[in-house]
């Protein structure tokens, strides 16, 4: 999109008498709204290829042939071209499409949703006729008739535009709404028996032309007019950019913002839907401390009660001056805006005095591996022609909108995907290539496809897809994607993957985190070892010595110690900040030991989360909604978040109260207001760009932190060893499923039913020769662990691969983990019958 | 009769379906003397033939297989056999009774265009014709006149027979290719213009109706010049054409092209035997349901494609549907449009709500509820579909569907305008009924 156009791509055409220029070969519609004529449309979408369904954009167009009427989103702009928009011909056309789509469509406005937003309304009003010469019956269907949990189709306002439809099949690969009979009785509706269960589907509420797609959260909530609105940054991995709507303090809806960088506009339903979690009622709103009352008791009896901010932070001061600083850690703060992240490392470590910070919860890539390679963004990714390796989870289920924009490139800008997962996932069938890795292998399957040597198998794959592999890579600059594929695995083989990657001629790499804002978190040094603006703690002190008092001695603990020490009495106060150790870390015993045995736990959240009822003190935390600040997403891109709402109750952002407790250990933060983070790390480093917060709310692309290069991944002489694997086991994979247990999903009633139960999918010819049964649960043991869970056959699971979702309803699979392991072998044995 | 018969030859004949029939009575000659033959050569005499496309456009199937680009593989052959007009059924008789005929056909275009895959397109509805084509193609197959190394030649084809679901817009090329791949049966949007540069499953197809193929064989066999001496310079050859309605042997029959006329076909001995109980001609539909009508103006323009075209109609495929003076013109016309109005795929706007918008209008009419403006009601909506509601159709639609019907209003308003008048003059002039109070 961004890319410099020489002046041969331009040309010169004429639209309605005027001599205007255009890009070669762009879309003739395109060209007529940059030229300044908007042409009406409703099937159009230009992030969709064009159908010219509606014929709205029916104009009069000579290519040297007389002029002929012709829809202006089907035809590429061509030197010479000349457009009529405003003939009588093109008008005469308009208005008789106009007349035939509103001839079924019922007038019910005052009490449709979109009324106030509506296309159709709209152009009705701009080019259509006033009167209908209509005088028969409309069409009548059954009024509003939901289409999955969320979304209500009533095919008596659908105006047949095949947006819908089309966004399922062609951008998300969800083909489950389709158009059934013909001529006028054609409706759009789902297959008997199956819903439009895609985790996209409020995206087609968005860009229906009309009020035939609604959604639940927001159905007869407001009316457009009443709406205000703020362009924001979701805080997901991806930083997808959204509007926040909302009435009267209460946001009623996000929409997606189209960009170009990002998510051009889509929205997951698990982002999109989410509003409702941070007006629910379980929202903490006033300070909270151990005491008496009704909550669930902690193990001397007493519960989380009401409280004064004075009091919490004076709790809080006292316990961290009567402890050594290196007694104090923070675990958490991947979900703070970059300001916030700021503010809580200077807080520790630069006031405190303590460097156990650590923003991941044990599952994120180490931070060499996320800032130590060459970045590249997503566009670049998704360049025509590119290839692109992925080592990635199931982007459909954990990067809802990369899922979109790989797959876009991939069917329409014939992008190579070298695709190694685990597991089939949902991008497998529009990769040019999909290999099966065995967890634990996969630097040796790299190593094998980057040179095309190796034995008949490798990792699970045999030689002759290596070498296929080996084929589409040769010779091309490779961009990478990357993430940790399971949790059931160490990081060891990736890094090595990666370091062998790094070595090929100028490939580039893009990381993929799993909270929200952990980009922005090793940005400002939420890491043991690390301070702001990529500097390592090590050099800290003479960048950090005027601006911060204090600055710990010696490198910290990352979160797996803090909780280790913590568990054996080595921490006295602990921070959880916006975390949820004991439903994400991947050891729940030590958690639970470890939060017992602090002396003070303190959490800043939302609500209060299974860890938090462990905290004795509990500061009530703002929502993104609720905040000014900024995001950090998996390319480094800062972008806008936007206060649109006041925070419920006493509830403060989180740089507010790291200032407010460094006010009462006698210091000055030195943070007034967000922007002050941005000036101060200015300040600090000279190699760090300095965020503009004018800037990233003006440029819709934002702006992109670069590497510095001061944090570098490390390079390997050679791969180590596997484990070998005996063939009677099964390796496991535990990774993430769009919808889980996680706080804001269960907190948002449009989401919180997705959540399934927890389950083992295996091969079905494992499950076959295993002699098992569908719908019995089986012992499943890893070495001296054991669980009793119910094992599923599924053809996405290859064979010898027991896969599973975490964070389900019922059994917890963390238990089958084994600490320290790389990677996990399980056995199921059905012969023990168990229930 | 003074031209030999091309396509129907074997019609007369019990068994003319059945290999052992079809060989014995010249079969499968044509391609044996094909396969002696270049590609080019064998495209030549088709070329030579002018041959003119029997589905409806009429466009010369040697020009069309030029279009095929060069080095562009796999491509294939379409048989187009969807043959749904009202009052078409030329094609049906040609797969009832002489599908080795076609087959042989298919087999000679592949050959001259280098194809080793062809889809045999066959309309849902006709059952036996399926079940004929079927069974010719398992015998073409054993006997080695279909699949590998063909006759002992290094020329290879496979032919798969695909039954339809009964859309009549499937007939449109594009249509059928999308419904061939498995999708809704939907026209696909032009350009490209044709299915020769991309094509089923986007690789150039070459889509002929049944008939245009059912010539090549004889074309092959007795060569093209010979061909191109039958029938006018414009329109060589013999065609089929169906005649139905008001006559006193309705059939299909082979007539020479170019020099036969309407009268010839309705009234003459050998084809339609005049007009039934001795009426008088009102109009009549020269080529399928989709062209502009014909008045007894016209019986004696010759069917001849040039010349029926310039008197603001077509030939079509081939249908010709013959109204009495008994006829209900506004009935006739309501008929018609109910078709077009039910098989509109849905795809644009104009054709989907106009085509239904029209019936609705003429049932209003047909059943007392007329009002005076419905005529220029009725004209101004046709215009909306087709601007200017002209001859050869201009569209704001994606295939020619939604025009098709407004010629048959646009020709009953120009003629019989009366008709309508009538009507509307004995009507209530209020709001129907049913309508009274509705939502509007």
């Amino acid at each position: 999109m961004s890319e410099i156009l020489g002046s041969e791509d331009l040309i010169n055409f004429t639209l309605n008498g005027e001599e205007v220029s255009a890009t070669n070969g762009e879309n003739l519609i395109e060209a007529c709204e940059k030229a300044g004529v908007e042409i009406p449309r409703f099937c159009y979408h230009k992030r969709m290829n064009s159908v010219g369904m509606c014929r709205m954009c029916i104009v009069e167009i000579d290519t040297g042939r007389g002029p002929a009427l012709q829809p202006s989103c089907m035809l590429s702009v061509s030197e010479g071209m000349s457009v009529n928009t405003e003939s009588e011909t093109t008008k005469k056309a308009q208005d008789g499409v106009l007349e035939f789509l509103l001839l079924n469509h019922p007038l019910d406005c005052p009490v449709c949703d979109k009324g106030g937003e509506c296309p159709l309304q709209d152009q009705t009003i701009a080019f259509g006729p006033g009167e209908t010469r209509f005088i028969e019956e409309k069409r009548h269907f059954e009024k509003p008739i939901p289409i999955n949990e969320n979304v209500f189709l009533d095919r008596e306002r659908c105006i047949l535009c095949d947006r819908c439809t089309r966004f399922a099949d062609e951008v998300v690969g969800d083909p489950l709404i389709h158009f059934i009979d013909r001529g006028n009785a054609t409706q759009v509706n789902t297959f008997p028996e199956d819903p439009f269960a895609s985790y996209f589907s409020g995206n087609v509420v968005q860009i229906c032309p009309v009020g035939a797609l609604t959604a639940k959260p927001y159905r007869f909530k407001a009316r457009p007019w009443d709406l205000e609105e703020i362009e924001s940054t979701f805080p997901n991995p991806l930083g997808d950019r959204i509007t926040i709507q909302s009435s009267r303090d209460q946001v009623l809806r996000f929409q997606g913002l189209d960009n170009d960088s990002v998510n051009w506009g889509w929205l997951t339903d698990k982002d999109r839907f989410s509003f409702q979690a941070f007006q629910s009622e379980y929202r903490v709103q006033e300070p909270l401390v151990r005491g008496g009352g009704l909550n669930k008791p902690d193990k001397n009896g007493r519960r989380l009660v009401a409280s004064s901010w004075s009091n919490v932070l004076n709790m809080t001061t006292e316990a961290i001056n009567r402890t050594e600083p290196n007694r104090i850690a923070i675990i958490g703060g991947s979900r703070l805006t970059n300001e916030s992240q700021y503010a809580w490392t200077k807080l520790a470590k630069g006031i405190i005095g303590t460097d156990n910070v650590d923003g991941s919860l044990g599952d994120e890539l180490p931070t060499r591996a996320l800032l130590g390679l060459p970045t590249t963004t997503i566009d670049d990714v998704c360049t025509p022609g590119n290839t692109v390796i992925l080592i990635t989870p199931d982007l459909k289920e954990e990067y809802g909108t990369l899922y979109i924009r790989l797959r876009h490139a991939a069917i329409e800008n014939s992008v190579k995907l070298i695709e190694l997962s685990p597991i089939e996932t949902g991008l497998s069938r529009t990769a040019a290539i999909s290999l099966r890795p065995r967890p634990g292998e996969i630097a040796k399957v790299v190593e094998s496809i980057l040179t095309g040597e190796g034995p008949v198998e490798i990792g699970g794959i045999p030689k002759e897809q290596i070498l296929q592999a080996h084929e589409l890579i040769k010779g091309n600059e490779l961009k990478i994607v990357y993430g940790k594929q399971s949790i059931a695995e160490s990081d060891q083989p990736l890094i090595e993957a990666l370091a062998l990657l790094k070595k090929t001629s100028n490939s580039k790499f893009l990381p993929l985190v799993r909270r929200g804002n952990a980009m922005g978190a090793v940005h400002m040094g939420m890491a043991p070892g690390l301070l702001p603006g990529q500097i390592p703690l090590s050099e800290g002190l003479k960048t950090f010595l005027n601006l911060w008092p204090n600055l710990p001695n010696e490198k910290g603990m990352g979160t797996e110690e803090i909780l280790q020490s913590a568990a054996n009495g080595m921490i006295d106060v602990l921070f959880l900040l916006g975390a949820d150790p004991l439903s994400d870390f991947y050891d729940p015993e030590l958690v639970e030991k470890a939060l017992n045995t602090v002396n003070t736990v303190i959490s800043v959240d939302l609500f209060v989360n299974a860890s938090a009822y462990h905290a004795d003190i509990f500061f009530p935390a703002s929502a993104f909604i609720e905040v000014n600040g900024s995001h950090t997403n998996i390319e480094g891109r800062v972008t806008p978040i936007r206060q649109k709402v006041t925070s419920p109750g006493t509830a403060r952002p989180d740089w507010m109260i790291a200032a407010e407790i460094a006010n009462r250990l006698g210091y000055d933060l030195n943070i007034e207001r967000p922007e002050d983070a941005w000036d101060e790390l200015g300040q600090t480093s000279t190699t760090q760009t300095k965020v503009d917060m004018d800037l990233i709310c003006d440029s819709p692309d934002g702006q992109i932190l670069e590497s510095t290069g001061a944090i570098t991944l490390e390079e390997i002489k050679e791969v180590s060893d596997t484990r070998p694997f005996d063939s009677y086991s099964l390796r496991l994979v535990l990774a993430k499923r769009m919808y889980d247990l996680g706080t804001i999903t269960q907190m948002s009633p449009a989401l919180k039913e997705f959540a399934r139960t927890s389950q083992l999918f295996i091969n079905p010819t494992d499950f076959k020769s295993m002699g098992l049964k569908s719908g019995e649960p089986v012992l499943v043991t890893a070495g001296e662990k054991n669980l009793t869970v119910l094992v599923v056959p599924n053809n996405k699971v290859p064979r010898s691969i027991a896969f599973g979702y975490l964070n389900q309803m019922g059994e917890d699979l963390r238990t089958l983990l084994v600490k320290g392991a790389d990677s996990i072998d399980i056995r199921i044995d059905p012969t023990v019958k168990v229930g | 009769m003074t031209f030999p018969l091309i396509t129907t030859s074997r019609w007369e004949i019990e068994d003319a379906h059945t290999i052992d029939r079809y060989v014995e009575t010249e079969g499968y000659k044509a391609l044996t003397k094909a396969l002696t033959l270049t590609p080019e050569e064998v495209h030549d005499e088709v070329k030579k033939a002018s041959l003119l496309g029997r589905g409806g456009a009429g466009f010369p199937a040697g020009v069309k297989w030029g279009f095929l680009p060069e080095n562009v593989w796999p491509r294939y052959l379409v048989v187009n056999g969807d043959e749904s007009e009202p009052g078409t059924y030329k094609d049906r008789i040609l797969l009832e009774r002489d599908p080795h005929q076609l087959i042989e056909g298919c087999l000679i275009t592949c050959y001259a265009l280098g194809l080793s895959q062809c889809f045999l397109y066959v309309r849902g509805e006709m059952a036996h014709g399926q079940e004929r084509v079927a069974s010719a193609l398992n015998e073409a197959y054993e006997a080695g006149y279909v699949g590998k190394n063909i006759l002992g030649t290094e020329f290879s084809v496979d032919i798969v027979l695909h039954w339809g679901a009964g859309a009549y817009i499937v007939g449109e090329e594009t249509a059928l290719i999308e419904s061939l791949e498995g999708n809704r049966g939907m026209p696909r949007l032009k350009p490209p213009f044709f299915p020769a540069s991309i094509g089923l499953y986007g690789k150039p197809t070459i889509v002929n109706n049944v008939e245009t193929l059912s010539n090549v064989p004889w074309i092959v066999l007795h060569g093209g010049e010979e061909f191109s001496k039958i029938g006018s310079e414009q329109s060589t050859g013999t065609r089929i054409f169906a005649v139905s309605g008001h006559v006193n042997n309705p059939g299909v029959f082979e007539v020479e092209f170019g020099t036969t006329t309407f009268r010839d076909l309705i009234m003459g001995e050998n084809y339609g035997q005049g007009i039934l109980n001795g009426n008088k001609i009102k109009a009549f539909i020269p080529g399928g349901a989709s062209a502009p009508w014909f008045f007894e103006e016209h019986l004696d323009v010759p069917l001849e494609k040039s010349t029926v075209d310039q008197a603001g109609s077509m030939l079509g495929s081939g249908a010709i549907v013959v109204m009495d003076e008994t006829t209900d013109i506004v009935r006739a016309c309501h008929n018609v449009v109910r078709f077009f109005s039910r098989e509109s795929c849905g795809k644009c706007a104009p054709c989907r709500e106009g085509t239904s918008w029209l019936e609705k209008i003429l049932q209003r009419i047909i059943d007392g509820n007329g009002r005076d403006d419905d005529l220029d009601l009725l004209l101004d909506v046709c215009d909306n579909i087709s601007p200017g509601i002209t001859w050869p159709p201009k569209q704001t639609t994606i295939c020619p569907l939604g025009p098709s019907a407004v010629s048959p209003i646009s020709s009953a308003i120009k003629k019989y305008k009366h008709e309508f008048e009538a009507y509307i003059s004995q009507s209530s002039q209020g709001t129907p009924v049913g309508i009274q109070g509705g939502i509007l």
